[in-house]
């Protein structure tokens, strides 16, 4: 069980304090969206053996919603950051490509 | 026979007698003793038959890896199947019973299975039981059944409570031996928060039975040291009988605690769940003793050479008069020590190297006068219930009879293996080491932690140390390095204690003895006891193709026990290395996996049973409800009324009584589950826009729209009536299941994506009680009550108004889910009760009768309002239900939208809403299916909809229903079949969905 | 108007290792708003009688007190009777902010845990840090107790007081009277 720090009201718990909430900074397709764009918002997701961006809601405490960046095998994590962003701060890459020199961003982030 | 010396026992109490019974037999022993010294004492040497072949056996070990003893402990209330004796501490009236054997433990009818034995190697479930198929059921498993399985299911329910504890600390030490204790001491002087915990009820591990000499002194001056400084820190928890179960990610550790297991009927808890989050682990968790394979090492008699040496030393319990000693290292020579200096006799040692020169311990036990047979062997255990002696040969050979020695017990010792589970649960690697034959943690390769780095450090022999100096220092050093990447200094004179060297002969790896045993012997060579697993049972698993660890491990079963094969899994992976010609480092090991030991299912559960297995929702007027005959109905985690029963009624009767009396006269619904939520904001109209299909922005401030909430990919989730409270104000009633739902939709709408529109949302859902009263008499009710106006002119349908009722705050919604006259009203849920039972005496001569949910059903059905959750399961968009006129054609955008464009989901063969009708008037089932013609490629007959919702209704006296139905709407007055799972196939007419007030003129008046 | 009426009747249980009591009604409002707006802060100062609270802080006096329950989301207690009069000031102070402010106080339901052995209490139930010196009053943690979420704080260094939702009392009640029940101490905390 994960422990997550929540930048919201910064504590640190265990994971029965958040519920996860998928990929981190998919871009909202509307009416007048193509087929193509809607499907890849809808439904497509990255599912990467490594980095992943995610979507964490710190639901049994502050209610608010923040991204975390983390290492879907070794379960690592890099940081969390703010869920008003569309894309990872720098920061946060810097600590990923501290540890992982050889990492590059994926299609969402 | 095994029994009780007249000296000796350092744990035992001896002014403190304790009686218990076994099968029924009072038995005596002392305080300290576990159930396994104490059976041993009382001669008790078989204590179970084996899960296979119920072959007799007998306690082999004296810690947790105990795969033989394991008994029923208690009865009724405190009745607990599967109990290991070595970890069962004796106490004042404790009763065990012997289990896996029938008729009795002496003699058993399953024992015939040991003569098949050769009929039933490994594998052949698998291979008997597969034809002909109907066997299985009916004969095979039922026989199967029969005759396997371990301990009895309790029949009583369990008279205990249990509990958890959240702990946190910078490192958390899991092991109280020497090696815990030093690096518990080392951590804990860094000034490091620091958790100790050990599984059995004493400090000291196995170094002060060894006679270990720390410091010049014997260990024990070591461990009472040591326990008093720690003790005296105030940064320092500890804990014995407290065992590590598991490791988890982020150093996340489960601490099995038996609280009470000791001394039943004291209050508190039986077990207490420690859920520690810590730092940093050390596992200082020691290491395990190897069983040598030679035939007949099942024996009742033949046991582990440290066990053998921890009964003769803690509990001067001695197991044979006549012990032979069989090993393939030094440490064995400790147990002929001991029980020569016991007084017992030792006529041999059976050393399987050969070696240039005698050892320390070697030249000891020869001192003592004790025969050492260098390169000998056991051939094989003579005996059935109880060894009577061993067979000797040479290890280099294939059984050959050298001699016959009388004895009445074996020692064995094949080597030691640190008890690398923790270690490993959550990822930590091993390396083999060639010295010891055993795996060690791979310092390299540590579980991984939040941080990118290790989180969990071996140290002393569960690092693969075996020398006392190499396990202090190890133990030191290991704390030492863990406090200091923590930020803590370790003071610079600390040093570790000073463990006293042995000069050990090297190890010699034996994996079958004699190396050469013929396929006769290989046969009685046991590997894993609890599933009877032998040496010829993993090599016709690799003879069969299953040469992957895995596999072999699942066609034999070797290690899939509840010991989880902590005796027998090293010696299979070499046989299975040997068996395929591979080195044991390339075969691997299995999985080790949480827990360590058998913990209590109830001390997962911990608080959660019985009245708070799950937390219970109630309303404000809960207990009126339930004073009142209310049958529950749970919705969410709420309880609901679902119908209020009276003297000599059926719930059908209450139920047709009350939908009958709220059309005529007047009902009172708890509505106060419904949700509610406070959306407020410059940009609140907006929001609502995009959450709601209709358009909310132009609701007019008193007024109420009713709103359908989709999800993004175009699915009806809610709905509910939406009132506007000001300009910038809306409420939104969610449906009973949907506030916590809906509120955190929003919520996340709000903060992930429009997090730059200015709105506020809030659930008040339980600032409220909130009443329906419903009826013709509704208003006339309101009046009698009297305060604010609520005649039609004033507060019309769909209006709401704050104000006053009978001296109540209240805010009124001139709503109605029922098609009647109906207003809800909100009251603030510390006046609620209050307010209901003034509405009860307002409405006594005016017929008022509360109803339940299944009456809210039937008057909503009968109007075909749609029920989220029955018209909808996740996969129905609003179009599909008729639903058109709540969705604006206005707005470019709401959620669901652009989901609502797909090709899918404007296919006109989209099942629709529809009224259904019985032709006989009969109710149909709910859920039933409507069949059409031909059938599918499964030969299964096409449907073309099915049943959502149906009732009978008292108010039109006959079956109505709600389904959806392939092009349903354009076949009005089509009968349909619907065959049920009674039988019968049930005819109905499809009609339109409102059944009852069309014109819908009831409720606006 | 009815007396109030809190959800258990202000139940307690003073057997076990800790007493418990259900106390309330207590005045409760959820301000919503800019936190570091001061146009903000003075009507919450105002209303509350108190500081706004740092991060996770929580101040009292007597019956007032505010506490810091989000970035955006702050706590005011005042004595029940006054709520709706104070709800009232908040709403005319905040009308011309973006603002929200709602009465809570019926919504929940509030417990004191009383005793030596509180905080060992708390810890069965909280996944939360609770050692002294790690733990102390003027911090409010949001956090679940078993299976709900709740809030709490500490009057005292043996004293909590806990916010939970009305629905869940009965079920807060019975957890409590769990862990606190006789023979239950741990000793973890020195």
């Amino acid at each position: 069980m994960l422990t997550i720090h929540c930048p919201n009201c910064g504590i640190t718990a265990e994971e029965t304090e958040f519920h996860a909430g998928g990929e981190a900074h998919l871009k909202r397709f509307g009416p007048g969206s193509s087929d193509a764009e809607f499907e890849s918002y809808l439904f497509m997701r990255d599912n990467p053996k490594g980095v992943h961006f995610e979507r964490w809601r710190h639901n049994n405490g502050c209610g608010k919603w923040f991204h975390v960046a983390r290492d879907t095998t070794t379960l690592e994590v890099f940081g969390s950051y703010s869920a008003q962003t569309t894309e990872p701060p720098q920061d946060i890459l810097d600590v990923i490509t501290d540890r992982h020199p050889d990492w590059t961003q994926g299609r969402n982030a | 026979m095994s029994t009780r010396l007249a000296t000796g026992g350092r744990l035992l109490k001896k002014s403190q007698a304790v009686e218990f019974t076994f099968n029924g037999k009072t038995m005596r022993g002392y305080a300290g003793d576990t159930l396994a010294s104490a059976l041993l004492a009382n001669d008790q040497m078989l204590v179970g038959r084996s899960f296979k072949y119920h072959r007799p056996r007998g306690i082999v070990a004296a810690g947790p890896e105990e795969p033989n003893a394991l008994v029923n402990l208690g009865d009724e209330a405190s009745f607990e199947p599967n109990q290991r004796v070595t970890t069962t501490e004796l106490f004042e009236g404790l009763t065990a019973t012997s289990q896996n054997h029938w008729p009795s433990l002496e003699f058993d009818v399953g024992a015939i299975n040991k003569h098949l034995s050769r009929f039933l190697p490994a594998g052949f479930y698998y291979k008997m039981f597969m034809y002909p198929r109907s066997f299985w059921k009916h004969v095979y498993e039922p026989i199967i059944r029969q005759s396997a399985g371990l301990g009895k299911a309790p029949k009583t329910k369990d008279g205990d409570t249990y509990e958890h504890f959240y702990a946190f600390c910078d490192v958390l030490v899991i092991g109280g031996g020497v090696a815990g204790l030093e690096a518990a001491l080392s951590a804990g002087r860094s000034g490091a928060r620091v958790i100790l915990i050990e599984q059995t009820a004493e400090w000291g591990g196995r170094t002060p039975v060894d006679g270990g000499i720390i410091d010049e002194a014997d260990a024990q001056s070591f461990v009472d040291r040591a326990v008093a400084e720690l003790s005296a820190m105030e940064n320092v928890t500890l804990r014995t009988r407290t065992m590590g179960a598991g490791v988890y990610d982020h150093g996340y550790v489960l601490g099995y605690e038996r609280v009470t297991d000791h001394q039943p009927g004291v209050a508190g808890p039986r077990h207490r769940l420690w859920r520690i989050r810590a730092g940093h682990i050390i596992t200082a968790t020691g290491a395990i003793e190897r069983p040598l394979s030679f035939a007949g090492n099942d024996i009742p008699g033949v046991m582990l050479a440290a066990a053998m040496r921890d009964y003769v030393v803690n509990f001067g319990v001695s197991v044979g008069d006549r012990t032979v000693v069989v090993t393939n290292n030094d440490d064995a020579y400790l147990t002929a020590i001991a029980l020569k200096h016991a007084g017992l006799d030792v006529p041999a040692i059976l050393d399987a190297r050969v070696l240039p020169q005698d050892s320390e311990l070697m030249a000891q036990a020869k001192a003592l006068g004790i025969r050492v047979l260098m390169g000998h062997a056991v051939s094989s255990v003579k005996g059935g219930k109880r060894v009577t002696g061993v067979v000797v040969c040479s290890q280099a050979g294939e059984g050959a009879v050298l001699e016959e020695i009388a004895c009445d017990a074996v020692a064995m010792s094949g080597g030691w293996s640190p008890v690398v589970h923790l270690w490993s649960h959550c990822g930590g690697k091993l390396v083999w080491d060639e010295a010891h034959a055993c795996f060690n943690p791979d310092p390299n390769n540590p579980p991984i932690g939040a941080d990118g780095a290790g989180f969990v450090t071996a140290a002393g022999a569960a690092s693969g140390m075996f020398q006392l100096d190499d396990v202090l220092n190890d133990a030191h050093a290991a704390a030492d390095g863990v406090t200091r990447s923590l930020g803590f200094k370790t003071p610079k004179d600390a040093k570790a204690p000073k463990g006293a060297r042995r000069d050990d002969a090297p190890m010699m790896p034996v994996w079958l003895m004699p190396q050469g045993a013929s396929a006769k012997l290989r046969e009685k060579a046991w590997l894993d006891y609890q599933n009877d697993v032998k040496v010829s049972d993993v090599r016709l698993a690799a003879q069969e193709g299953f040469v992957s660890v895995e596999h072999a491990k699942r066609y034999t079963t070797l290690g899939m026990a509840t010991d989880q094969g902590k005796l027998s899994n090293i010696n299979g992976l070499a046989t299975l290395a040997n068996a395929v010609n591979a080195p044991i480092p390339s075969v691997g090991t299995t999985t080790f996996r949480p827990p360590y030991h058998p913990i209590s299912m109830a001390a997962i559960g911990g608080e959660a049973r019985g009245a708070v297995f799950q937390p219970v929702r109630r309303t404000p007027l809960h207990d009126w409800h339930d004073a009142n005959g209310a049958e529950w109905e749970p919705v969410g985690h709420w309880r609901r009324p679902y119908a209020y029963r009276r003297a000599n009624e059926t719930t059908h009767d209450a139920v047709m009584r009350e939908v009958s009396n709220t059309r005529e006269k007047m009902g009172l619904l708890d509505a106060s589950t419904l949700g509610k939520i406070i959306v407020k904001g410059p940009d609140a109209g907006k929001f609502l826009d995009m959450m709601y299909t209709n358009m909310m922005s132009t609701l007019k401030p008193g007024k109420c729209r009713y709103g359908l909430m989709c999800s993004e990919n175009g699915f009806l989730i809610d709905d509910g009536v939406v009132a506007r409270i000001e300009e910038d104000t809306w409420l939104c009633h969610t449906t009973t299941g949907g506030a916590e739902r809906i509120h955190g939709h929003m919520e996340e709408w709000l903060q992930t994506e429009w997090w730059d529109w200015n709105v506020y949302v809030a659930n008040v859902t339980e600032q409220y009680a909130q009443v329906a009263v419903v009826g013709p008499n509704a208003r006339k009710c309101l009046e009698r009550l009297g305060g604010m106006d609520v005649s039609k002119e004033t507060l019309g349908f769909m209006d709401w108004a704050d104000g006053e009722l009978g001296g109540f705050k209240v805010r009124v919604y001139r709503i109605s889910f029922s098609g009647e006259l109906s207003y809800e009203i909100a009251v603030d849920a510390s006046h609620g009760r209050a307010f209901w039972d003034a509405l009860l005496v307002a409405g006594h001569d005016l017929g008022v009768m509360p109803y339940g949910t299944e009456s809210l059903h039937i008057l909503r059905a009968e109007k075909g309002f749609i029920m989220i959750g029955d018209e909808t399961d996740g996969t129905i968009i609003p179009q599909d239900l008729g639903l058109s006129w709540a969705i604006s054609k206005k707005k470019d955008d709401y959620l669901g939208k652009r989901a609502q464009e797909r090709s899918h989901m404007t296919d006109p063969n989209r099942w629709k809403l529809v009224g259904l009708e019985t032709v006989d008037g009969s109710t149909l089932p709910d859920g039933a299916y409507a069949v059409g013609e031909g059938t599918n490629e499964n030969g299964q007959r096409n449907v073309i909809g099915r049943v959502t919702s149906s009732y009978h209704s008292p108010n039109l006296g006959k079956g109505i229903a709600m389904g959806l139905v392939l092009n349903g709407p354009d076949r009005m007055g089509e009968t349909l079949s619907f065959p049920g799972t009674d039988g019968k196939t049930y005819e109905a007419r499809i009609t339109d969905p409102v059944f009852y007030d069309k014109e819908g003129e009831k409720p606006n008046v | 108007m009815s007396e109030p009426v809190t959800a258990l009747h202000n139940a307690s249980y003073t057997s076990g290792i800790a007493e418990v009591f259900e106390v309330g009604p207590i005045g409760m409002i959820t301000l919503r708003g800019d936190l570091n707006a001061k146009p903000l802060r003075k009507v919450a100062v105002a209303a509350a009688g108190v500081n706004v609270p740092d991060q996770r802080g929580i101040l009292t006096e007597g019956a007032r007190g505010m506490a810091w329950m989000s970035p955006d989301e702050l706590l005011i207690l005042c004595p029940y009777d006054e709520v709706h009069a104070r709800l009232a000031d908040l709403q005319s102070a905040t009308a011309k902010l973006h603002a929200l402010a709602v009465n809570m106080s019926d919504a929940r339901a509030v417990f004191e845990i009383r005793g030596p052995h509180a905080r060992e209490v708390l810890a069965k139930l909280a996944p939360v840090d609770l050692a002294p010196g790690r733990f102390a009053p003027g911090t409010i943690r949001r956090t679940r107790m078993a299976q709900v979420p709740a809030a709490f704080w500490m009057v005292d260094d043996v004293t909590f007081r806990i916010v939970c939702f009305r629905s869940v009392a009965q079920y807060m009640f019975d957890l409590l009277k769990i862990a606190a029940q006789p023979g239950s101490e741990v000793g973890a905390f020195k």
